[in-house]
């Protein structure tokens, strides 16, 4: 047994542990923390499967602003939980219980009872990686192989933004997502939001350009250039846009729009939908991820401002 | 000249995780809010910054090289920042005594 098994049962154990104390903390605060701490354990055991990409969407998502929403969530569930002094009945208890359980018997019966070696179009992949002129077989994948998936994927966070918004009132209709953040506008956090965006919005972009041949890629990419822009409006820099501006709404759809366009005109003039000209192939998926990283990061700032609350004009 | 490099590696990553153990041990046995920062300010400034210094010999190339130090400067600013933001929340509220 060398010392990387060591640490990888380490690290199992720990991630199981974390789950577990999740579920039975009562207090919702803590659950919270304990799931920030667990999507970043979980991205640790990504990059010892090789994953890194999975590993770096997981940390941003999982960790990052996944961690954020639920702690926003936590923070407005403390009024009502503090009035209520019963939990779920038995029965719901239970019947949850049962649920989660046959679940997680029924995953592990189906990982189990996989052929070994598991079916893999692994080698496919790395066979006609050259066609995109792309070496990264991820983003080969995402983009060109099982394009059609990445493009309902950006689709469904379109559908997720409108249901935020959906939540409403009437009154606040149009008008500006989330409260208006008030900071010390000489204090750290302001400080912070003035020095960090400039090399994080370069980081975010290079994240995207690397995705071609290394670990990276426009949602990645888009959680960092998201994750900037949440830090400016956190500090009152800037208020969030409010939701009926012309030019947020066209963000939002550009990058599943020319990720379409593109489809289609490959049906009209290739062999198929989304079909790329392979002389094309590499300029084409460059400025689809770069469309969509503009979305990414706008949606999941978004997403994480909430409904709109003010109209536009305060 | 690899056997120099390595030992510099695992003097500078030791260090690193004497930092952590040192800091962690801190955040768990420390009476209030600002001594427990305190504690996590070392573990995290030094503690990654002897990892890194480690971790030097080791890169590829200047970019490489680059790219470690550059992570631990951004966790120094963000270290930074949170700890002063947590450390006045607490002094507001009353529990940083």
């Amino acid at each position: 047994m060398n010392i990387a098994t060591v640490f990888e049962i380490a690290l199992a154990a720990v991630v199981l542990g974390l789950a577990i104390w999740t579920i039975a903390v009562p207090d919702t605060y803590s659950a919270t923390v304990g799931f920030i701490a667990y999507g970043l354990l979980v991205a640790l055991i990504w990059v010892r499967l090789d994953a890194v990409d999975v590993a770096l969407t997981e940390a941003a998502i999982g960790g990052g602003l996944g961690g954020v929403l639920l702690l926003g969530a936590a923070a407005r569930l403390r009024d009502t939980e503090a009035m209520t002094t019963e939990g779920p009945s038995l029965i719901v208890r239970l019947s949850a219980a049962i649920l989660s359980a046959s679940i997680a018997a029924a995953l592990a019966v189906t990982i189990l009872l996989l052929p070994d070696p598991a079916p893999t179009l692994a080698p496919a992949v790395v066979a006609n990686a050259g066609a995109t002129g792309m070496t990264n077989p991820v983003t080969n994948v995402l983009m060109a192989f099982r394009g059609m998936d990445t493009m309902l994927e950006k689709v469904v966070l379109l559908l997720a933004i409108v249901g935020v918004w959906s939540l409403a009132s009437d009154q606040a209709w149009g008008g500006r997502p989330g409260p208006r953040h008030q900071a010390d506008p000489n204090g750290v956090l302001a400080f912070l939001a003035r020095l960090l965006p400039p090399a994080g919005i370069v980081v975010g972009i290079y994240i995207l350009w690397t995705g071609a041949d290394h670990p990276g890629g426009a949602f990645q990419g888009g959680a960092v250039l998201a994750s900037m822009w949440l830090l400016v409006i956190m500090a009152g820099l800037v208020d969030t846009p409010p939701v009926r501006s012309r030019w947020l709404r066209l963000i939002l759809v550009a990058g599943p729009g020319l990720f379409l366009a593109v489809g289609l005109g490959g049906l009209c003039f290739g062999s198929a939908f989304l079909a790329y000209p392979v002389a094309f192939a590499k300029p084409l998926i460059l400025s689809i991820e770069v469309a969509m990283l503009l979305t990414i990061a706008t949606t999941l700032g978004l997403l994480l401002a909430g409904a709109p609350e003010r109209s536009a004009e305060r | 000249m690899n056997v120099a490099r390595d030992i510099i590696t695992v003097a500078g990553v030791s260090a690193g995780v004497f930092f952590f153990f040192a800091g962690t041990v801190g955040l768990l046995r420390f009476p209030d809010t600002l001594t427990r920062l305190h504690a996590l300010s070392k573990a995290d400034n030094l503690g990654l910054g002897f990892v890194v210094l480690g971790l030097l010999p080791q890169t590829g190339g200047l970019r490489d090289g680059l790219k470690l130090i550059s992570i631990w400067m951004f966790v120094l600013l963000a270290g930074a920042t949170v700890s002063q933001l947590i450390a006045r929340t607490a002094r507001q509220s009353g529990s940083g005594k």
